[in-house]
């Protein structure tokens, strides 16, 4: 390749040295069986490919090697503790891995229901899907999930679909979506890809929607009221019920952004509140793996007098017993993916659920709530919280009082990673002034939470006694504070269009 | 307890009394009496022993390890074991969306060589860190043309999979936008029918290469005609026929989009699978989805971040170009370990291996009286078949022999009921393709 865009490092070992870089023409990292049958054939010459394919010739030690290489440069839940806030970086239990990669469930191809009487060849693998309808139901409070969606987003975007669909069968002209200003981002990009304007509800002094203002907001043309349950400040809202009520007496409905479930589990169903579309995260409340940004799984689950609209298709049982994909629903919103969701996934919080059951999962929740305290109580005195209240499965701190010097959430951050812990999210919500929001989830322990509180106390003294240290970090890393603005100036997100 | 909680019975006591609370009820003070659940009626815990064998039972209730000659854009793939070993690290598999990174420069190296590897089979000058699935991200790609052009009206080619066309139409039923098809039977995409479709409103033409009925096309005429109206071409790939097929960015295409599965995912019974998207600079704005760009530090060493942030929703909130925010990291990256492990030669090997495959395939099937193999176009390793029974009878009565016959195409195609698609890839060997036939010849009484 000739390119030479790696740096050395003290013992000449190239760092950050690409795939590309390390290939040698000639070698080869695998071997497609010889052809078992007689010539070979070709295709006319305007039909191929005539330019070259320059991927890297590499063997399969090279190949190993490399992205072994890369992955010990990640923070991960199985090496470090990762209170990313909103994201539930709990443990992802292995024996789900190993459930979901029977061959039974990974061997199986997608269409095969779809023949005639198909549905017989895939009779486990439906039956996951149609426990898990019931049991995200009842987690939820709600009367039926398709379980589609491919992530959280997505599962907002079909939500808003099937609010929208309701509407239009009931001849409603409603066209705006309420969304709090500390809402995730992907709550207003959703409601307007699916066509609605959406109006921002300010926060209220004790953290949570002001009411008042959403009162004030609440005209014939709301669709709909999107909210996260505790919100993204880690707080529940005491007057949820009366929020559905106002939403409600305009025909309006009520949507559930599901990202922070895991603190309620067995404590409260969005059904009950008087929520009629939800959806859930499955890599956050029910633990699959994240995989570094996806995949994961954004299930969606309505009151009764939404079924009618859910994605086709839907899975059912028989009177004989027997699964069926059922693909007549003519008020339905259509095919919202290619299949029946993130199968693989699914498996995996499907043998969650089985294993924790009713009072595992209450567990789960009770103990992501005190941690989260926990950690609140510990800190609160180097770190505000934003609203100096009971959390719920997580809590949000200000670092602003360092901002005389100089010191930000990102300072602190970069120590942490020094000190061997993922940091929290931060500068969201955007609402708090240097935001730092802490997720612990029930599965760290208290001795492993001191050591991080510690961490982030030093960090706190340090802004007093010497930020400098603190603009230093991350100092043990292979890379240190990267140029953002670069990366997006002098745009390079592909090796071959800068390197050949 | 549940064996994924550490807490003892003294660390809870301490912990209560640095809160100041005296149970964890007392944390759970602002969910009011009445909003408790009115049921939570789910089963008792069980065991992992338990619970994988529960899991080993439903799986043996599926349907697998029949030869599979059905596609329909998944493909039944050998999977080499090095690929699955890498994704089985922690370090990738439990991480999460590189907020920061100095502690995620494995997952943005890895997403930026994925992108590289998409650009360099596709011949494209830009590719985001993926979407959910290859319908997914045809969808994203209409809307990017449409963002792009500011035009309303969009070409779709009866060719592309019917499962893509319908999330399309889904996705855009309450939006201002018009959608035309022109219709295919088994051949290439029809031009005649395109070009009088095309008109100066049109954001986009939409292609698949091999189109559902198997056929290869270039689209260097269409593409070349969409853009004398202002149009966007957006083609929709199979990623293992490019070892072999002329690429979209030779063909003039402006986007690319694509099902990944094929390069080392598992079938999985529909996903996870991998959407990816390619592009020229100029439209890169216009992009949906994390693109991870290469930079510097600040000691001037190499490193790698998510960069065009601005386009996201968790900077553009309402504004942005998708509400794409967990998309499909850990299957991008699977499929750069395949990719890279293949290289240059295995590519091409399996190309070629595939369309040999399928076409002494073709070749066998026609020697079966009144089967009909349709030669309408080139194909790669999926071709179209007239048969002289009712298609959906047929696969049903090869099953039981062990075959999965082939899809038929009348559920997606009224009026085709004799017709399926037959998928034939490396893994069938040539005993598999005989063996095949001779079921087939049984199964239609010949």
């Amino acid at each position: 390749m000739g390119n030479h865009c790696g740096t050395f490092n003290v013992t000449g070992k190239k760092t950050g040295e690409l795939i590309f870089e390390k290939s040698v023409p000639g070698r080869r990292g695998f071997r497609c069986p010889a052809p078992d049958i007689d010539g070979e054939s070709a295709l006319p010459e305007k039909y191929c490919r005539e330019a070259p394919l320059p991927f890297p010739e590499v063997t399969e030690l090279d190949c190993l090697r490399h992205f072994t290489g890369l992955s010990q440069k990640n923070f991960s839940v199985d090496t470090h503790f990762y209170p990313l806030g909103s994201c539930t970086m709990k443990y992802n239990p292995r024996f789900s891995e190993h459930g979901a990669k029977l061959p039974g469930f990974s061997e199986l191809h997608p269409l095969l229901p779809q023949l005639r009487q198909g549905e017989q060849y895939a009779q486990g693998a439906l039956q996951v899907l149609f426990d898990m309808d019931r049991f995200l139901s009842e987690i939820t409070g709600m009367d039926a999930f398709t379980l589609q969606p491919l992530a959280g987003a997505h599962g907002e975007l079909t939500g808003v679909m099937l609010i929208a669909a309701y509407h239009k069968a009931k001849g409603n002209n409603k066209k705006i979506i309420l969304i709090p200003d500390s809402a995730h981002g992907t709550n207003p990009a959703s409601a307007t890809i699916a066509g609605f304007a959406t109006v921002s509800i300010p926060t209220d002094d004790k953290g949570v929607m002001d009411r008042e203002a959403l009162k004030r907001n609440m005209t014939q043309d709301v669709a709909a009221v999107m909210l996260t349950c505790p919100n993204t400040l880690g707080l529940f809202n005491a007057g949820i019920d009366k929020i559905a009520d106002l939403v409600h007496s305009v025909d309006g409905l009520m949507y559930y952004d599901g990202a922070n479930l895991n603190a309620l589990l067995g404590r409260c169903r969005p059904g009950d509140l008087g929520f009629d579309v939800v959806h859930v995260n499955l890599h956050k409340t029910f633990s699959t793996p994240h995989g570094g940004g996806g995949p994961g799984a954004g299930p969606v689950g309505v009151k009764k007098t939404l079924i009618p609209f859910l994605p086709i298709s839907r899975v059912v049982r028989r009177e004989d017993g027997l699964f069926a994909l059922d693909y007549n629903a003519p008020e339905s919103i259509g095919y919202i993916a290619s299949f029946y969701g993130n199968f693989g996934v699914i498996v995996k919080a499907y043998a969650y659920i089985l294993l924790l059951g009713r009072q595992g999962l209450m567990e789960t929740s009770n103990h992501a709530v005190l941690n989260a305290n926990y950690m609140l109580s510990r800190l609160k005195d180097v770190l505000p919280p934003a609203f100096d209240r009971t959390c719920m499965h997580e809590c949000v701190l200000t670092a602003k009082a360092l901002l005389s010097r100089d010191v930000h959430a990102l300072d602190l951050a970069k120590y942490l990673i020094d000190r061997g812990f993922h940091p929290p999210t931060i500068y969201f919500p955007l609402i708090v002034k240097e935001a730092m929001m802490f997720e612990p989830t029930e599965c760290e322990s208290k001795e492993e939470m001191d050591r991080f509180i510690q961490a982030l106390r030093d960090a706190v003294a340090l802004s007093a006694d010497d930020p400098q240290i603190l603009k230093q970090c991350p100092s043990t890393m292979p890379v240190s504070r990267p140029d953002e603005g670069r990366a997006a100036r002098d745009l390079n997100a592909n090796f071959f269009q800068t390197c050949i | 307890m549940n064996p994924y909680i550490a807490n003892t019975a003294d660390d809870m006591r301490a912990m209560f009394q640095a809160i100041g609370v005296s149970s964890v009820d007392d944390l759970f003070a602002d969910i009011k009496e009445e909003y408790r659940p009115r049921s939570f009626d789910l089963p008792d815990g069980r065991s992992e022993q338990e619970v994988v064998s529960h899991l080993d039972r439903l799986a043996g209730k599926n349907a697998y390890g029949l030869k599979l000659f059905i596609g329909g854009g998944y493909y039944d793939h050998y999977i080499p074991a090095a690929v699955t070993a890498v994704m089985s690290r922690g370090e990738f598999l439990t991480a999460y969306t590189p907020y920061q990174p100095e502690c995620s420069q494995g997952t943005l190296q890895a997403l930026y060589e994925f992108q590289s590897l998409i650009c360099a089979l596709t011949r494209m000058e830009i590719a985001n860190a993926s979407l959910y699935d290859g319908g997914t991200a045809l969808y994203e790609a209409m809307m990017m043309a449409v963002r792009t052009t500011g035009r309303k009206r969009v070409v779709l080619d009866g060719g592309v999979s019917p499962i893509y066309r319908k999330i399309i139409r889904s996705y855009t039923k309450n939006l201002d936008m018009a959608l035309v098809e022109a219709p295919v039977a088994h051949g290439q995409a029809h031009r005649p029918d395109i070009k009088a479709l095309l008109n100066d409103s049109t954001a986009a033409v939409i292609l698949q290469n091999p189109n559902f009925f198997g056929a290869v096309d270039d689209f260097s005429d269409i593409a070349a005609m969409a853009r004398a109206c202002g149009a966007l071409t957006i083609a929709s790939v199979y990623p293992v026929s490019l070892g072999l097929l002329k690429t979209p960015g030779d063909m003039g295409v402006d986007i690319v989009t694509g099902e990944g599965q094929s390069l080392g995912l598992p079938l999985h019974f529909g996903g996870p699978y991998l959407g990816f998207m390619a592009t020229s600079k100029q439209y890169m704005r216009k992009m949906p989805g994390r693109i991870v760009g290469q930079t510097v530090d600040r000691e001037g060493r190499r490193c790698f971040v998510n960069t065009l942030q601005a386009r996201e929703q968790h900077i553009r909130r309402e504004k942005a170009t998708s509400n794409i925010c967990t998309n499909e990291a850990l299957c991008a990256i699977q499929a750069a370990v395949f990719m890279s492990l293949l290289g240059p030669e295995g590519m091409k090997e399996l190309a070629r291996l595939n369309l040999s495959k399928a076409e002494f395939a073709r070749k066998v099937l026609e020697q079966i009286p009144g089967v009909d193999v349709k030669r309408s176009a080139p194909t790669f390793n999926e071709f179209t078949v007239c048969l002289p029974k009712d298609a959906q009878d047929v696969v049903e009565a090869m099953i039981p022999k062990g075959f999965v016959a082939g899809f038929p195409l009348e559920r997606y195609y009224p009026g085709m009921e004799r017709y399926m698609i037959v998928a034939v890839t490396e893994k069938r060997t040539k005993q598999d393709i005989l063996q095949y036939a001779q079921a087939l010849r049984e199964v239609l009484g010949t």
